[in-house]
Order: structure tokens, then C-alpha cells, then sequence
């Protein structure tokens, strides 16, 4: 076996075909973090008081904490003065039209395959771009408005609808929350803001593409998306970064709100540079994503295919507080080189007759290391909640690790709770067979991981489904050896 | 901190006396550790969900003499069943008795780890006395170190020792709260075969901890079956750690029965250090009242193709709490590993709590592993299934709970006690259900 | 022996059974068929008591006593046998030990003595003879493992043990090839007599070439829409449950 891997291993070489740099001009805070920053943040973005005063509270909450070292990853310690916490590319102050963005700019989005321009766009897919910290641009705002439907930035949403934002933001996640999920609170710069009436069924996909270009700095973005009552959106999530030397951190904090018989279905194709071979550079993912399901019958639904990132630390959960309401997780994690993911959900069980499932999928190649975190609490009160897991992982290789480390803790004897976990590696059997049906080695490998991770892809749009699918063959290139 | 400096007084008059034992360094040593890290708290992950510090805070009394107070009809109101045909190793506030321990297998050592430490076993002590300690990186596990007074038990090789060896673990607790620190180190040689028992009692009202730690090396071929009970009083809390260590290919079992105490945590290592060798880990816990049971559990796959099995069941009554902690390594080298581990939880109680945390850690490709845990009530359809041909609802789930139990029990191979086992669980089925 | 008068009930919320009138006599054998969804299950699940059904109204007289006052256990002592569609597996009960039980917590309810060791074998001795049954069998987990038919066999088992009054049959020949349809009918046809009957409820009619009934009734929709003898069965085999919803006119639900 070792020999035919070999061929493979010098077929491929894998690269990162994102890690382009864009020269734009830029308008950035000078490095480092103190109470200037953030009033200099608000101060750009010309925020009310009582944002610039949430900032920070949250601010100073951020200087009492520590960060977080449960996580099952190794990293050198992060000068947090060693960062730029703004920089918005250079641009005329408002916009007429999506037409008047700088062309360099429309020109990286192209490159990502990502059109600003409304008819080119694949139809049913209406677009918020965010470039290092600001939004610059948002698409079909106007048909989704006819609607009632709000999708704009997060910066604009604390001009336009402040009401919704001093009700909302932080009600998810509190900047208590903690270390990472306070210093975004402190300095966030821009990010999503969408929210969809009572009975409205959103007609089309909305989507954010996040693009870290600037060089130093960290990327802080926000969103927020409310769901009113018997309202369904569903939401896509992408991300890169040019590939540089030094490590760049991304700390993002993401809240919903699902009311009574309301759906969210948050799917994430997260595909930061994840350093090179030697495990050189890369972003350091520190997420934090959660849901609430307020109403009755509500449904929040995470899908996530993590391919990049040198480290991820990440755990998009649902609080399950409306009687009847559900929550689930499904997640792919692919890791090579010397990528690190501790991944995982948590499962809240509080209202009566709540469900969750969660699937996740771990894969392992080169020198990395995936571990599966994912705790599932059954509250007292919780009668009846249901919880099904299923984590399964991959080893690609004898230098990688594959961790599961769930955490159940049931205080309802009505409730069920089951876990599965499984470890195992692409069988000789298995590729053996499809080499005997005149399939090579390497598209075998391919396809048994594509089956592997089925269950997930299925639950990704398909416009997502196709470019994922791709983004898994691509993060294993190499790897198979 | 101020009781861990109560214990820490104690362990230096004691080690005082022994300073010239080949022990010293160790107890020195492990004292050290105990001073450093105290006892551990809640943010600590290996005791998030067991609080031991709370029952530590009490200062409970070191034995550092002989014991007077206890005679034979102690000690007969607590023996097994089958006992006239065992070896007993009797213990009494951590201290080794010789007085009430008997050994009828002539082929059996049994000394104190002092004297095995500077006689012809020196080598073995020295070799894998408190080798737990690197897997249990903890004050709890330091402070028996540091008072370390237990025995040595030697079975030579190719010896089949037919009768099984009980260890009774007493704690006379009627004068005063006392914590007991006993140890047993075994070595179980080349193709040598060897059943143990290891059971707990403690003697008066007062308060007590019993912090065992058992550890045993399993030789080439050889083959070592240990069964746990704990069936204590409510004021009698425990920490019970067994270390098994397969150093050459051997075969090991063990069944852990947990029915009655107060704050009872079960650490059971199992050292897979040879390749092709098996192991398998049985336990059943019955709680009730405001008992709390813990069992952490490691298996640690460091050679090629092992194989380990482990499934653990547990009923929960009242407002008792069950703790599972199951980890599984399996390094590099370890390739070809099959292992398996289930973990089966039924909340009977309506304020009964369960933390169950299954764990794989996988470094090696060519694997086998799964795990697999569930948390639920009895099945109502089989409950209802049984009510429909007759059965009272009682009955039924005394059924249904006896049929949960049973492939654990099964697993207990001497008859005697096998049987004492599943009259307990039946007894408490019928009174308590 | 059995009066069911305008029964109604449902599960949470959803109202299933919709007045079900249904008289039925000893030594008779009676078939209830109807589509998937009409209600067929609940009702043998109401009839034993299943906990999930509620009872919003009409009434179950079994020999003069209501039925839906008794407890699942109760019912079985006053003779009423349902063979499950779904027989449990118990990991762990020996088929055996559970059979024992029952039997003698039926005696027990029934006033009877217990059966000792030696005579409950003899008993059962008889009966697996009777019910070509396997010896083997009684010695597993109980339904753990057992095949389709294995089960059912089991379930049939029970009831010649048990003696009921009245044994609902529920789906038994669903999942079960021609064999296996044969033995279980030929069993339940050897336990008839004059003072039991049995309600069997199927969605096909070829349970019926063995066990021929001398009622058969249409379920539809909650209710019984139709009633015959056993040609209204080889009527509904032979044209479909369509047959019915035109006859009767019933409006479709949107």
C-alpha cells in the first residue's frame, strides 16, 4: 500500500489557491488594544453613545478574563498588542450604487468567484462582502426590503435600527460569555445583521463572504440574525485569507434568535489560509456561535465543512428553551498538516419535548490533530428532549490524532440521550474494491471520504454542496501517504 | 488549605519513623506532589463532576498505630461468602493485618511492601511501585503514596492459584472519622493465573474515606481476574484506584460493583503494554438516597493489536448522581488496536443525574475504536409489553431492571460471590422499587 | 364478551379513533382490515391499554366490566391477549422467567394458585408441542435476535400459555413469508374454542385464508365504514381499499 500512496503524494501538490494578496489601500488603527482603539472604532464608524459604551463594558470585562486553555490544541501565546484591530479598505464615502465599488475590489470578489453585480449573480443568492473589518457591499437589498426582510451590515443596522440591535445584540451571547466572545464585543468592526418578519419565508439564500486582505491585523466580525415568528431564512457563511507568514486572528461571535415556529438553517464553508506544509502561519479561528430557539417549535440548524485554519476553536450551539423546539449540528472538520481543530456543539436542553442531533464528521491527515468537543445538557425541566450524536473520525496516516471528547449530563429521567462514536481508517478492502472497478487509487480515497462526510454535505445548500465537496478533495491533496 | 496541612503533619511523622525504608524517596516524593497540589477541585476536568475536596475538608485521623480496638467477630461480620475457601488479606484503617489475614495457597508471597522493597523483589518494586501516579496526576493519589504501608503479593510463574484472594478494605470508624490510605502492589508472573476480590466495610457512624490504590502487573501469558464491591454505608466515601498493568501478552478482567456509600470514585487504569494482549472492563453501579458514583476509567493501548471490551451499566434511584469517565488511548505504535467501550445509563429517580463522558484519543490509523453511551428511563414499551401479558408494573420493571443487569453480573466468575451479588441487586429491587 | 360503543380516542391532539361500535361473542372469530392510517393499531392499543392512546369518549365493556378503568396488567388477568405488531426485545429476561411470571401474576389475579417448578414445565412442555415450538427458543433473551417469524411465534406461544378470552392479533402476518403465516394461524386455530374469540387485524387478506373469519370490518378513517362476512374480505383484496372510499362517498381530506 505504501508504495501506491507514494504516487499519489507526488502527483499532488497541494496548494492553497486563495492565498492571493490584494493592494488596496487602506484605512487602518494604529496596533494595539486600549480604550483609544475602541473609541476609535466607534469613532469611524460614527456609532451612537451607547454602542460606543457596550463596547466598552465588554472592554473591560475582556481585561478580567483569561484565556480559555481547556481546548485540545497548542499554539504560542498571542500579543494582543501586536494586533491591528481595525482597517476598512480605502473607498469613496458612500455609495450610490453597488456599481461605484473600487474595481480592485470587485476584482478580489471575482477572483473568489464571488460577484458583487446583482445580474451575474447565481439567482436566489443575495450576497453581504466583508473585507477585513467593514462590509462593503450588499446585494438585493431592495427586493429583500419589499418584503420586509432586513439584510444589511451590522454597522448599518446600528444606525438604521437601533432598536433591534440594543434588543438583540448580546442577548445570545453575552460579552461575559467568554474571553474571546468579549474582546469581539470590544472591537468588533462590522459583519451581518438580518432580520426576517412574522411569516415570512425569505426567498433566497443570504449569504456573507468574509475576506481577511490586510497584513497584522485581526478580523472581529459580527452577526446577528433574528428569525420572527412562523419566519424560515437560511443563511451561507465563506471565508479565506491571503497566505502569509505570521498568524492572524479571527475572533467572530455569531447569535440567533429563532421565535415561535421560526427556522434558521446557518450553513458555514469555512476555508481560512490554514498555514503552509511546515504548519507556518494560518488563522487562528476563535468562534463563537450560538443559537437560541426562543418560540415554541422553533429550529436552528448548523452545518459547517471547516477546511482552513491553522487552529480552530469553535462550538456553534442551540439553546433549546421553546417547548417542542430543535436543535441541530452538523459538521464536517477536515485537518492536514499541522492544522488543529477542537470543534464541537452544545446541546442546551431546557424546554419540553426538545430535540437535538448532532452528526460530526473528523477527518485526520498529515501531522495534525481533530478533536470533536460536544456536550449535551438535559435540564431539569426538560421532559421528554431527545438527543441523538454520532461522531465518527478519520485517520489519513500514523502522525495524526482523532479526539472525541463528548460530555452528557442528563438530570431528566425522561429525556434519552444516546451517543455513538467510531474511529477508523480508509480500508485496503474498500480501495481495493474500487481499484478492481478500474478506479484509481486517489479518486477512491476521494470518494470514500465523500461518502464519509455524505451525511453532512446533504444538509448544505447546493450551491455550497458542490464548491465543499471540492474544498475536501483539496484540503486532503497530499495527504494520502 | 489548612487541612491539607493537617495531613501533610501526619504523613511527616509517620514517614519520620521509616526514614531509612527504600521507600522513602518515593513517599518523599509523592508528599511533595500532595503539598503542591492539594486536593483537587471542581475546575480540575479528571473531578469536575466530584466534588472530593468537600468530603476532605474535614480532618479525618491518619492510623499510625497498631489496631486494638478490632477482633475477630469485626471482622467475621464482614466476610464474603465463599471465604472459607479464599486467601483473605485483611486491611484496617490502611494498615495490613496479619493477625486476621490468612493464606491457604502455598504458592502465594505475601509481604510488606517494605520488606519486598529490600529483599528479592526489590526489583519489582522498584520497577512498578506507584506507577499509577503517572496516570493520576493528583493529590488524592499522592497521599497514599506518602503513607504507602500496604503488602506485596507475589504469584510465581506458571502457578494457577486456585483459591481467590479476597482483600477487605476496614475502616473502624466507631471511636473517630478516620481516612484510610491501604495499598496492595501484585505481581502476577509468567502464566500464572489469579483471581482477586476486593470488597470495603467500614465499622461505627463516623465518617470516613478509604483512598485505596491496588496496582497490578500482569507477566507474559499469565491471567488475572479482579472483582470490586462496594457496598458501604452512606457515611463511608472512597476513592478506589486499580492500576493493571499487562507487561508481557496476558489477559485481564475486571468487574466493578458499585451499590452503596457516600462519595465513591473508581479509577481503574489498564496498561496495554504488550502486543496481542486483552482486556476487559465490566461494571455495574445501583445507586440510591444521595449517592454519588464516579468511575473514571483509562485503557491505554500503547503496543500493536490488543483488543479491549469495556461496558458499563448503571441504575439511578432518588437523587443519586453517576459519573462515567471513559478514556481510550491509543498511541502510535499501537497499531491494529480493537477497542470497544459502552456506556448504559437508566435515570429511575425523577431528580437522579448522570454525567457520562466517553473519550477516544486516537494517534494510530489502522484502528478499530468506537464508543457509545445512552442516558434514558426504562423502555415503556417494554414495560407495557409485559403488563400485557399480566405483570404488574412493579414487577415489570424489576424484571426489565434485572435483565439490564445481568450480562454484568454473568461476568463475575466465582459462583459464591457471583451469587451474593444478585441476591443484593434482587433485594434491593424488591424493596426499593 | 367485548362491546365497544362510538369509542374515540387519540394521541396527542390528533383524534384517530373516531366512534368505533363493535360487538363481539364468544367463539367468534372477527377481522378488522382497513388502509395504513385508518386506525387499526390504535385500536388494539387502546383495547390493551397502551398509555401514549387517550380515550376522549364511548365506551369498552369486556364480560360486563369496563375494560378502559383497568390497568394493562389487569385487562390480561380478565383475558384479553394482544399479540403485538412489535413484540419488545428484553435483553437479559429469559423468554422462559417472563413467561413464568406472567402466568403465574394472571393465576395470581385470577385467584388461582401459583404453578410450581415442575408443573409450570409440564405446562409448557405440552403447549410447545402443541405449538411446534422450539425449546431452544425459550431459553433466549427474551424476542432478542428472534427473526420476524420467530417472534410472532413466540407471541402466539404466550397466549396458548396465558389462555385468554380474547386474543387480538394485531398486523401478525406483517413481515411474515406464506410459511410463517401458516404456522401462526394453524397456532391460533388450535387454541379456538367456543369460549374465546379472536379479533384479527390486517391489512391483507391472506391471513384470513387460515384463519377464517365470521365477521369482517371495514376501518376507515376512525371509523368502521363497512361490515360483512369473510367475502367482503376477498371483495377488498380483489378491488382495493378504493372500492370502499367510492361506495361510501367519504370526503377526502385536504
Amino acid at each position: 500500500m505504501e508504495e501506491k500512496y507514494s504516487d499519489i503524494e507526488q502527483a499532488i501538490l497541494s496548494e492553497y489557491k486563495y492565498g492571493f494578496v490584494t493592494d488596496i489601500e487602506a484605512d487602518e488603527a494604529p496596533k494595539g488594544l486600549d480604550e483609544n482603539t475602541i473609541r476609535f472604532i466607534s469613532a469611524k464608524k460614527n456609532e451612537p453613545e451607547w454602542m460606543l459604551q457596550y463596547r466598552l463594558k465588554a472592554y473591560h470585562q475582556w481585561l478580567k478574563m483569561e484565556e480559555p486553555s481547556w481546548a485540545n490544541v497548542k499554539y504560542d501565546p498571542i500579543d494582543y498588542q501586536d494586533i491591528i484591530y481595525y482597517s476598512a479598505p480605502k473607498q469613496k464615502k458612500k455609495l450610490n450604487s453597488l456599481d461605484e465599488i473600487d474595481p480592485e475590489l470587485r476584482r478580489t470578489f471575482e477572483k473568489l468567484g464571488i460577484s458583487l453585480d446583482e445580474q451575474k449573480r447565481l439567482s436566489g443568492v443575495a450576497v453581504d462582502a466583508v473585507i477585513d473589518s467593514v462590509s462593503i457591499a450588499t446585494t438585493f437589498k431592495a427586493q429583500l426590503a419589499e418584503q420586509g426582510i432586513i439584510f444589511c451590515s451590522m454597522s448599518e443596522a446600528i444606525q438604521e435600527h437601533p432598536d433591534l440591535i440594543k434588543k438583540y445584540l448580546g442577548s445570545v451571547v453575552p460579552v461575559t460569555d467568554n474571553y474571546f466572545a468579549a474582546l469581539n464585543a470590544a472591537v468588533f468592526s462590522d459583519g451581518s445583521f438580518v432580520y426576517i418578519p412574522k411569516g415570512v419565508r425569505c426567498p433566497m439564500e443570504l449569504s456573507t463572504y468574509f475576506r481577511i486582505n490586510a497584513e497584522n491585523t485581526g478580523q472581529f466580525e459580527r452577526t446577528l440574525i433574528v428569525a420572527d415568528e412562523h419566519s424560515y431564512v437560511s443563511y451561507l457563511e465563506g471565508c479565506t485569507a491571503p497566505m502569509r507568514d505570521e498568524n492572524q486572528l479571527h475572533a467572530a461571535v455569531v447569535e440567533l434568535v429563532a421565535h415561535d415556529h421560526a427556522e434558521i438553517k446557518y450553513s458555514t464553508v469555512q476555508n481560512w489560509y490554514p498555514g503552509d506544509k511546515d504548519g507556518k502561519g494560518g488563522i487562528y479561528n476563535f468562534v463563537t456561535k450560538r443559537g437560541i430557539c426562543q418560540g415554541s417549535h422553533s429550529k436552528i440548524s448548523w452545518t459547517q465543512v471547516e477546511t482552513g485554519s491553522s487552529i480552530t476553536w469553535k462550538y456553534p450551539s442551540v439553546i433549546l428553551k421553546g417547548d417542542y423546539s430543535v436543535g441541530e449540528f452538523y459538521s464536517v472538520a477536515v485537518t492536514n498538516n499541522h492544522q488543529q481543530a477542537d470543534t464541537g456543539t452544545k446541546m442546551q436542553h431546557i424546554g419540553k419535548h426538545t430535540r437535538s442531533r448532532i452528526v460530526s464528521k473528523g477527518i485526520s491527515a498529515g501531522f495534525s490533530n481533530n478533536s470533536y468537543r460536544g456536550l449535551v445538557h438535559m435540564s431539569k425541566n426538560a421532559a421528554n428532549a431527545r438527543n441523538y450524536s454520532q461522531c465518527d473520525s478519520l485517520l489519513i496516516g500514523d502522525k495524526c490524532g482523532a479526539h472525541t471528547f463528548p460530555y452528557i449530563e442528563a438530570k431528566n429521567n425522561t429525556s434519552v440521550v444516546e451517543h455513538e462514536a467510531t474511529t477508523s481508517k480508509v480500508g485496503e478492502d474498500q480501495i481495493f474494491y474500487c481499484n478492481q472497478r478500474g478506479i484509481d487509487t486517489e479518486t477512491a480515497v476521494a470518494l470514500i471520504i465523500n461518502g464519509f462526510a455524505k451525511e453532512v454535505m446533504n444538509q448544505l445548500p447546493m450551491e455550497f454542496a458542490i464548491e465543499a465537496q471540492k474544498l475536501l478533495a483539496i484540503s486532503l491533496e497530499g495527504s494520502v501517504g | 488549605m489548612s487541612t491539607v496541612d493537617y495531613y501533610i503533619e501526619q504523613l511527616n511523622t509517620i514517614q519520620a519513623a521509616k526514614q531509612d525504608s527504600p521507600l522513602a524517596p518515593v513517599r518523599k516524593s509523592a508528599l511533595d506532589t500532595f503539598t503542591n497540589m492539594g486536593f483537587p477541585t471542581s475546575r480540575n476536568e479528571e473531578w469536575k463532576y466530584t466534588r472530593i475536596g468537600s468530603i476532605f475538608k474535614k480532618e479525618f485521623r491518619l492510623q499510625n498505630e497498631d489496631i486494638t480496638s478490632f477482633n475477630q467477630s469485626s471482622i467475621d461480620a464482614v466476610r464474603l461468602p465463599g471465604h472459607e475457601n479464599a486467601n483473605e488479606l485483611v486491611f484496617v484503617n490502611g494498615r495490613y493485618s496479619e493477625e486476621f489475614s490468612k493464606i491457604i495457597s502455598e504458592e502465594i508471597v505475601v509481604t510488606s511492601l517494605e520488606a519486598a522493597a529490600s529483599g528479592e523483589y526489590a526489583d519489582i518494586v522498584n520497577t512498578h511501585f506507584n506507577s499509577s501516579s503517572k496516570y493520576l496526576k493528583d493529590g488524592i493519589n499522592a497521599l497514599n503514596a506518602a503513607y504507602a504501608q500496604g503488602v506485596f503479593i507475589y504469584v510465581p510463574k506458571a502457578k494457577a492459584v486456585a483459591n481467590p484472594v479476597y482483600i477487605y478494605n476496614i475502616v473502624d470508624a466507631v471511636a473517630d472519622a478516620v481516612c484510610a490510605l491501604p495499598r496492595c502492589l501484585v505481581y502476577v508472573s509468567e502464566a500464572a493465573e489469579v483471581s482477586f476480590v476486593e470488597t470495603y466495610a467500614t465499622l461505627g457512624a463516623s465518617e470516613s474515606i478509604t483512598n485505596q490504590v491496588t496496582e497490578i502487573v500482569v507477566a507474559e501469558n499469565a491471567n488475572v481476574s479482579y472483582c470490586k464491591i462496594q457496598n458501604d454505608n452512606s457515611n463511608a466515601s472512597q476513592v478506589s484506584t486499580t492500576h493493571i498493568h499487562q507487561v508481557g501478552k496476558s489477559y485481564a478482567e475486571t468487574v466493578t460493583i458499585s451499590l452503596d456509600g457516600g462519595i465513591v470514585r473508581n479509577n481503574l487504569n489498564i496498561v496495554m503494554g504488550a502486543a496481542h494482549s486483552e482486556a476487559h472492563m465490566y461494571g455495574l453501579y445501583f445507586q440510591n438516597g444521595e449517592s454519588h458514583i464516579d468511575n473514571h476509567t483509562i485503557v491505554d493501548n500503547v503496543m500493536p493489536h490488543c483488543q479491549s471490551n469495556e461496558l458499563y451499566k448503571g441504575i439511578l434511584n432518588d437523587r443519586s448522581t453517576g459519573v462515567f469517565n471513559g478514556r481510550i488511548y491509543v498511541r502510535q505504535d499501537a497499531q491494529k488496536t480493537n477497542a470497544f467501550q459502552s456506556n448504559k445509563n437508566i435515570l429511575l429517580g425523577e431528580n437522579a443525574t448522570v454525567n457520562t463522558q466517553p473519550q477516544l484519543e486516537i494517534f494510530a490509523d489502522d484502528v478499530k475504536c468506537s464508543h457509545g453511551c445512552t442516558v434514558g428511563s426504562l423502555d415503556e414499551e417494554g414495560i407495557f409489553y409485559l403488563q400485557s401479558r399480566g405483570i404488574p408494573k412493579e414487577v415489570a420493571m424489576s424484571l426489565l431492571l434485572q435483565g439490564f443487569a445481568l450480562d454484568i453480573l454473568e461476568k463475575i466468575k466465582i459462583e459464591h460471590i457471583r451469587t451474593y451479588v444478585q441476591e443484593l441487586i434482587a433485594a434491593r429491587l424488591t424493596t426499593q422499587i | 364478551m367485548l362491546r365497544i360503543e362510538n369509542l374515540q380516542a387519540g394521541i396527542e391532539e390528533k383524534q384517530i379513533l373516531k366512534g368505533i361500535n363493535l360487538d363481539i361473542k364468544p367463539g367468534e372469530v372477527h377481522a378488522i382490515m382497513g388502509p395504513n392510517g385508518s386506525g387499526k393499531s390504535t385500536l388494539a392499543s387502546v383495547l390493551a391499554g397502551r398509555q401514549d392512546y387517550e380515550v376522549t369518549g364511548g365506551s369498552v365493556t369486556f364480560e360486563g366490566k369496563d375494560l378502559l378503568e383497568l390497568s394493562p396488567e389487569e385487562r390480561a388477568g380478565e383475558g384479553v391477549f394482544l399479540s403485538f405488531q412489535y413484540p419488545v426485545e428484553i435483553p437479559g429476561l429469559s423468554t422462559t422467567n417472563f413467561i413464568k411470571t406472567a402466568v403465574n401474576e394472571v393465576r395470581k389475579y385470577r385467584g388461582q394458585e401459583q404453578l410450581d417448578a415442575v408443573s409450570f414445565l409440564k405446562l409448557m412442555k405440552e403447549k410447545m408441542v402443541l405449538m411446534e415450538m422450539d425449546q431452544a427458543m425459550l431459553s433466549r433473551s427474551l424476542n432478542e435476535g428472534f427473526s420476524g417469524g420467530e417472534k410472532k411465534r413466540n407471541e402466539i406461544f404466550q397466549m396458548a400459555m396465558l389462555q385468554p378470552k380474547l386474543a387480538i392479533l394485531d398486523e401478525t402476518d406483517s413481515g411474515l413469508d406464506i410459511d410463517a403465516i401458516r404456522i401462526v394461524a394453524n397456532g391460533v386455530n388450535k387454541l379456538r374454542n367456543e369460549n374465546n374469540a379472536v379479533l384479527v387485524i390486517t391489512h391483507y387478506q391472506r391471513l384470513l385464508d387460515y384463519l377464517v373469519p365470521d365477521f369482517v370490518h371495514v376501518l376507515y378513517k376512525g371509523r368502521i365504514v363497512k361490515s360483512g362476512t369473510k367475502e367482503l374480505a376477498l371483495e377488498l383484496e380483489k378491488k382495493g381499499y378504493d372500492f370502499i372510499k367510492n361506495e361510501i362517498g367519504v370526503e377526502e381530506d385536504v
